[in-house]
């Protein structure tokens, strides 16, 4: 059984109702919440742990802890979410809205304000002084229980000393 | 006896979105014989296993096709999560198998458009494009992504279709119902259609066998192979039997591609009536020892995906075998004895993605 023109109802429907396509640019394009478009970051936020810059399979985010910037390249960037799944601040998302084209693959960079830096550096001298004293703590321990003559009591102190004082060591290397 | 000669087909080529090379040798109009070459998109992506850890690759295993980018993600998960024995949540099971159908239906309503175009039909062309912009938008809201869904991860799956959406989507997907059937009238009903795809490119179901055909390509020669009926995924709870045709020419391939489209609204339709509340995912710990071979049913036929970890976090080895890879040899096979003026229709009727062959 076969006809032929039986398209031709869908056409004639076609040719009077409104175009599916949009005019865009002129209307612009409307992405659902979900969209994954480009990847933002709450910079501030960040304690340039690196993560990001593991996990990211293109490879494209850089992270400067010292500069305290974080860079990506969004031509390289393919938009997986990855990151952002990882990152433990989660300072990064995706958002709607896709990236423009160019001209060449420019990498942008994001800086943390000057307070933040400030008040890292600050938190960081602080540790770092903490760190000092601990370790003199323990020093100064180990010397008095050398002249004491106690070995074994003393060695046993020691480690717990040096504990304690690793501890807050390792603490700031992995919040900064 | 004319004269033979060759000519190359491909590949760049109108009627082709993809790059494969076939030299047809000609004896006049007809086609004696196709020899055929790819190579020209190896992307090495298998290769990328041993640098980036198995929870990255899902997002490159992904990307070895645009069209069934889905399929690809799934398969290798569900590979990694059976070494892993990870065992994933009902819902998760769910929403993949939802994603799964919106993808098959998604490739192929593109893939009836290039049918329509490579025998001359624009208009219908444009209008399973219109039709399939509909999933398009239905796959964009779920996911965030048109093509690349990125929602499976090793454990589960990263979003969920709330009951809301799902609902908005099963009675989109009831108007979607309606313009396939209308189509199907024009693909299956129409004389000019009929005349260009009866009795052209006949594979019998014995050499659809021989040659290892898979997919609706072999189930057009009546080949019952759909890897789904292994019940992978929500597909054990669901009710559906492979579609099948007798003829093995390029009509019945149209046709079991067009009632394959039902046949996943269908399917969505089920699992959105039994979908089971719940996580969506599982957590993860340590990494995957053993290897894996996960067969999955992709909408151009049976992928399968290979994967060995040795207990590190990155793998030893993928090897996914893609369908079309399987259906060349097919392909060969029908070009032999066809009109000159057929071959595109012939190339197409495999439906060939011949980057996800070359990965
Ligand atoms: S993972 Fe998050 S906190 Fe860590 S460097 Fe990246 S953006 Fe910063
Ligand atoms: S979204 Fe993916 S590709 Fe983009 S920066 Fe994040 S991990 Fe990298």
């Amino acid at each position: 059984m076969s006809t032929i023109l039986n398209f031709t109802g869908t056409l004639l429907k076609n040719l009077v109702s409104k175009p599916v396509t949009k005019n865009y640019p002129e209307e612009p394009a409307v992405y659902p919440e979900r969209s994954r478009g480009h990847i933002v970051i709450d910079v501030d936020q960040c304690i340039s742990c690196g993560l990001c810059v593991r996990s990211c399979p293109p490879r494209c985010i850089k992270v400067d802890k010292n500069e305290g910037t974080w860079t990506i390249n969004r031509f390289d960037c393919i938009a997986c979410g990855y990151c952002a799944s990882k990152c433990p601040k989660k300072c990064l998302s995706l958002v709607p809205g896709y990236q423009k084209p160019g001209r060449s693959k420019a990498a942008v960079t994001y800086k943390k304000s000057a307070e933040v830096m400030e008040a890292e550096r600050k938190r960081a001298e602080e540790m770092a002084q903490r760190k000092a004293a601990a370790v003199k703590a323990a020093r100064e321990k180990k010397a008095a229980a050398q002249t004491g003559g106690q070995a074994a009591g003393a060695a046993a102190q020691v480690q717990a000393a040096q504990a304690q004082a690793a501890a807050p060591v390792k603490a700031p290397s992995e919040n900064q | 006896m004319g004269k033979v000669s060759v000519v190359p087909f491909g590949p760049q080529h109108p009627v082709l979105p993809e790059p494969i090379h076939l030299d047809l040798v000609l004896e006049d109009e007809k086609v004696i014989e196709a020899v055929p070459s790819i190579g020209f998109v190896h992307r090495g992506l298998e290769s990328l296993i041993v640098k980036k850890d198995y929870n990255e690759m899902v997002y490159v295993a992904e990307r070895t096709c645009g069209i069934c980018s889905f399929g690809h993600g799934m398969g290798y998960v569900e590979a990694v999560e059976k070494i892993m024995n990870v065992e994933i949540p009902a819902r998760a099971r769910y929403l993949r198998t939802i994603w799964m159908e919106l993808s098959r239906m998604h490739s192929h309503l593109l893939w009836l458009g290039l049918l329509a175009d490579a025998f001359g039909y624009e208009s219908l062309f444009y209008h399973c494009w219109r039709i399939r912009e509909q999933v398009l938008d239905m796959i964009e809201e779920s996911t965030g992504g048109r093509v690349i869904f990125s929602v499976n991860k090793v454990g589960g799956v990263m979003k969920d279709i709330d009951a809301q959406m799902l609902g908005r989507f099963v009675e989109k997907l009831g108007d979607v119902e309606e313009q396939i059937c209308a189509i199907r009238k024009n693909f299956l009903g129409d004389r000019t259609v009929q005349m260009r795809l009866c009795g052209v490119g006949v594979l019998t179901k014995k050499q659809a066998h021989d040659l290892g055909c898979a997919g609706p390509f072999g189930r057009a020669s009546g080949i019952a192979t759909d890897m789904r009926i292994r019940g992978y995924g929500a597909y054990a709870d669901l009710d559906f039997e492979p579609i099948i045709r007798t003829d093995g020419d390029s009509y019945a391939r149209c046709a079991c591609r067009i009632d394959e489209l039902l046949q996943s609204i269908d399917l969505i339709r089920q699992a959105a009536a039994k979908i089971p509340a719940g996580d969506l995912s599982v957590p993860v710990k340590g990494n995957p020892d053993g290897e894996y071979f996960m067969r999955i049913e992709q909408p151009r036929g049976e992928a399968v995906y290979y994967v060995k970890g040795s207990g590190k976090p990155y793998l030893n080895r993928l090897r996914i075998r893609t369908p079309t890879f399987a259906n060349l040899a097919g392909l060969c096979e029908t070009l032999k004895g066809a009109d000159y003026a057929d071959v595109p229709i012939l190339v197409l009727t495999i439906d060939p993605c011949i980057s996800c062959t070359e990965r």
